[in-house]
């Protein structure tokens, strides 16, 4: 069993090692962006909490970004592999478990969202943010990686074509991004959406990360909310796996 | 080596495979014939445990189906080229020897030899997405290999690819069995069904509507063919003798051709319509 997630991860470990340059330059861009527009631009002239703006909205550019990487670096290929190049058909007719073929890919996932999330903080560091970055931060970020690796595995073995996929994308990850407490705080937003906002997963990233790096209290509510997305897809996952067969 | 019986798959109320029963011996070159959309893909991803039956049985070399024991024992090319293209082609086969828990030194040496074997060790580091249609057909067969499976299922091997390719995948198969290897394959090139295979059966919407050897089903309409044109389209008449068929084209006036029956004409009167590829 282990060494069979380990043959899936090695894959998606060979593709990114070949291009791991290009891979790192790609996922500074859109940080950068964020942090010259809402940290210095922006942010400027705003406090949030006693603080900066960006201070306040690094630990939400993590989450968001986090959620991003790993999200499209399992969804878009494992769609592509089931559909178009029929490569899924190489893991089904070997003798691996599904969960195994979802922990490896799972954990493929997640470490492009942390390989990202580390380009982030060195930044955030270099554009003059004070953060605190310890172990629950970690485990936060982590947990955010394999909220969404697992939901792209689950999106990647439902959708039937590239565009359902781009979709997706459009309808669940684009309204995360800008309502999940990343840019600001929900408490003032009208009671009825501020709920809806709280079933989100990415919103107790955005909470988590934001509390730890502010040095607060660890949010362990979100946390185990965190980690109970990520059974529940999980667990989706190796049931689809078993389903393709029929 | 492989028991089918009663094998059916339907999707909603479609009936895709109905009731198929076969029995293929080791060692047995076997061809799956029949027109698109006959079943045969869905025969084969139901062996390879790609696809669940609705019903019946699949034993190959004592496993039943649905079983992991059944995966050490098969090696599978499918139609398509599902090679991964972002792999060299000797990534792909290490991929594909871990994924079957192959030791690290035997799956090394396995590579190489297969490499050698299907004559693309020079081309090993190279990116998969880079090679030919034949190239990556080669590498799917070495791959297929690779654990040592004592039956091999090959989904269209030569469909789309040049004579001259075609030709050396037909040696390599003839090969294959000259080791012991059981071969399932599905065509619908009459003449590969023709000069690779033992006994060929033949499906058409999902029923099985012939098994026999290539020759005796070609006996079965008559040896020899008499083949002319008229204003209504083109006709064939079957003879048992020579003769017989000579005696018969004598009396046209029309172009006209004697030859041997071939497989291609066993399966056009059977299945009532010319193969399209």
């Amino acid at each position: 069993m282990l060494y069979d997630i380990w043959t899936v991860f090695w894959r998606e470990w060979l593709v990114l090692r070949r291009r791991i340059g290009r891979f790192i330059l790609s996922r500074m861009v859109s940080p950068v962006l964020y942090l010259v527009a809402f940290g210095w631009g922006l942010g400027r002239s705003i406090q949030v909490n006693q603080g900066s703006y960006l201070d306040f909205i690094v630990p939400g550019i993590i989450a968001l970004n986090s959620m991003n990487i790993s999200f499209t670096s399992v969804g878009s290929p494992l769609n592509m592999s089931r559909l178009y190049h029929k490569t899924l058909e190489e893991y089904l007719i070997a003798p691996i478990s599904s969960v195994a073929f979802v922990i490896g890919k799972v954990l493929a996932g997640a470490l492009r969202g942390l390989i990202s999330s580390v380009l982030i903080i060195a930044l955030a560091y270099a554009f003059g943010a004070h953060l605190v970055i310890n172990a629950w931060f970690f485990l936060a970020l982590v947990l955010n990686c394999f909220v969404f690796a697992s939901m792209a595995l689950v999106a990647a073995m439902i959708m039937n074509s590239h565009e359902d996929m781009a979709s997706f994308n459009t309808y669940v990850l684009v309204p995360m991004s800008f309502l999940c407490a990343t840019f600001f705080v929900p408490d003032h937003l009208p009671v009825v959406l501020n709920w809806m906002i709280h079933i989100l997963p990415l919103t107790h990233a955005s909470l988590a990360l934001r509390a730890i790096a502010t040095g607060g209290e660890v949010p362990i509510s979100s946390l185990v909310i965190m980690l109970g997305y990520t059974i529940l897809f999980m667990g989706s996952g190796v049931w689809l796996m078993k389903k393709v067969r029929e | 080596m492989i028991h089918i019986d009663g094998l059916v798959k339907k999707y909603g109320d479609r009936l895709v495979v109905d009731g198929l029963s076969l029995e293929i011996a080791k060692g047995e070159v076997f061809g799956l014939l029949g027109p698109n959309g006959a079943g045969k893909t869905t025969t084969i991803r139901m062996l390879t445990v790609l696809t669940k039956p609705t019903a019946g049985t699949i034993m190959i070399d004592g496993c039943d189906h649905g079983e992991q024991c059944i995966k050490a024992v098969i090696g599978v090319v499918p139609q398509h080229f599902n090679l991964d293209i972002e792999l060299t082609a000797w990534e792909n086969l290490e991929l594909h020897g871990r994924l079957h828990h192959m030791p690290a030194e035997v799956r090394r040496q396995r590579i190489a030899e297969l490499l050698e074997y299907v004559e693309l060790s020079d081309r090993a580091h190279d990116m998969v997405q880079k090679f030919s249609g034949g190239m990556k057909r080669r590498l799917m067969i070495a791959r297929a290999l690779l654990h040592q499976p004592k039956v091999l299922f090959l989904d269209e091997p030569t469909v789309g690819l040049d004579p001259q390719v075609r030709r050396r995948l037909w040696e390599l198969i003839r090969r294959l069995k000259g080791e012991g290897l059981t071969v399932l394959l599905t065509t619908h090139y009459i003449e590969e069904a023709e000069s690779l295979c033992q006994r060929v059966a033949i499906l058409e919407k999902g029923k099985l509507i012939a098994l026999d050897t290539p020759a005796a089903l070609c006996q079965r309409l008559g040896a020899y063919v008499v083949e002319w044109d008229e204003p209504d389209g083109f006709k064939t008449k079957f003879f048992a003798e020579r003769v017989l068929a000579a005696e018969f084209a004598a009396t046209l006036t029309t172009t006209t051709t004697l030859r041997q029956t071939n497989l291609e004409d066993a399966f056009v009167e059977l299945t009532g319509r010319k193969v399209v590829g």
